[in-house]
């Protein structure tokens, strides 16, 4: 229920979303123009120019997970609701990779034609964009949480948050490097799958904990 | 049957209130009043188990409400300053989300009519609507949450037109008959004569 209402305010609010995809297009895009188009070049940094954009993209759309419920009172109604809070936070995330995370996997492989990108290696890179991005959206929900209702809250998710994503950065363009070097990334991707495990396992009760400390 | 005691309330480093008890038996109505600022928002946060109280408890049926968490959430509607509707939904989807959340599963039937009692258009995104009816889709959910027994309502008349104040009452009034406990909150005497009134 929580996953549907959050897609349906999505839906009524699809500027926001294309703003954040648009983010994350552009960031990749600038690159490029800013190093010039040697293809050699553009090609080693291809993994990880995608997956910084990614990251900051997915950090980007942060600060929406919880601030307008946290306005308008409906917040509240989750803390006290039926459903335990880790599920409720849990579905919260979910929706948010839903609309912020999947549509960058779906968009990587077009950003990677940009880099020259071995065609072989779209699929090595929406799979570690697959399995990394929706790591991003539930450790990022629980620095959204912590920093809800604190003033330059933005900021201040950004420094907590972008440290945390550090190893699902380096697995993640990891995976493709390796790849391309003809090794195969399976290594990093299983690190990557162990990572979704665990945050998901984990991060939903972190993140429930600190919307009962920011409700108060 | 809810049960406060002993509760005590510090904000911002000072005392709001000290050693503040009642229990409130089925069937109930109790008013909590005092000027701003006097802790009536905080009084009802702490029933509901948003906030924690400096000191004392509530029980709900002889447990503690920390510790009950989701068994006593099923049991309480709370309503507080914040209409807790969101604009870019409907009034009917906001209805039905709330209760959804709440672990009520009205039929749709009964959403269309607990929006019409309160003269909310069901198929408008509220972002539409004024001030008061916001505050009516919020209160709508009065009109079917029957099943959970107690309701702590924050300045539930504010914002209210007479018919909807009215309206509002007798819901109140409804909800004490079939032997649910409210506690409310406002400045002034909103009319419900069979309330207890605690002093803030």
């Amino acid at each position: 229920m929580v996953v549907w209402r959050e897609l349906l305010v999505a839906m009524r609010r699809r500027s926001d979303v294309a703003t954040a995809l648009l983010f994350f297009v552009i960031v990749a895009s600038l690159f490029p123009l800013g190093i010039g188009a040697e293809p050699n070049k553009l090609r080693a940094i291809a993994p990880g120019v995608i997956w910084v954009s990614a990251l900051l993209s997915s950090m980007l759309s942060l600060n929406r997970l919880f601030a307008a419920d946290h306005a308008d009172g409906t917040l509240e109604q989750m803390v006290l609701g039926a459903a335990p809070l880790g599920v409720t936070a849990a579905a919260k995330a979910l929706a948010h990779w839903l609309v912020s995370g999947f549509p960058m996997v779906a968009i990587a492989p077009l950003l990677a034609l940009q880099y020259d990108l071995a065609p072989s290696l779209y699929g090595i890179l929406a799979l570690s964009l697959l399995l990394g991005t929706p790591v991003l959206s539930l450790i990022g929900g629980i620095g959204a949480a912590l920093t809800l209702g604190v003033r330059g809250g933005g900021v201040l998710l950004a420094l907590l948050v972008l440290p945390l994503y550090v190893p699902v950065l380096v697995m993640g363009a990891g995976a493709v490097e390796m790849a391309s070097a003809g090794l195969g990334g399976q290594g990093q991707l299983l690190i990557l799958g162990a990572m979704l495990i665990v945050a998901a396992a984990f991060a939903p009760w972190a993140t429930a904990a600190a919307l009962r400390i920011s409700s108060e | 049957m809810l049960e406060a005691r002993e509760l005590e309330c510090e904000r911002g480093g000072k005392a709001l209130f000290r050693h503040l008890g009642f229990s409130l038996a089925p069937g109930e109505t109790l008013r909590v009043a005092g000027p701003n600022g006097s802790g009536k928002t905080s009084l009802l946060r702490i029933l509901c188990g948003l906030l924690t109280p400096t000191a004392g408890e509530v029980l709900w049926n002889g447990a503690s409400i920390q510790s009950l968490k989701e068994d006593y959430a099923r049991h309480v509607l709370y309503l507080g300053h914040a209409p807790a509707v969101k604009d870019e939904l409907t009034g009917a989807e906001n209805l039905r989300v709330s209760c959804v959340l709440a672990g009520l599963s009205p039929s749709a039937e009964q959403t269309r009519e607990a929006l019409a009692r309160f003269g909310v258009p069901g198929d408008k995104p509220v972002r539409q609507l004024s001030q008061g009816q916001r505050r009516r889709a919020a209160l709508a959910r009065l009109a079917v949450s029957w099943q959970a027994p107690v309701w702590l309502l924050d300045e539930p008349f504010t914002a209210l037109d007479a018919a909807a104040a009215e309206l509002t009452r007798t819901l109140l009034g409804e909800h004490a008959q079939r032997g649910g406990s409210v506690v409310y909150s406002t400045h002034q005497d909103a009319g419900l004569h069979d309330s207890r009134v605690i002093e803030l």
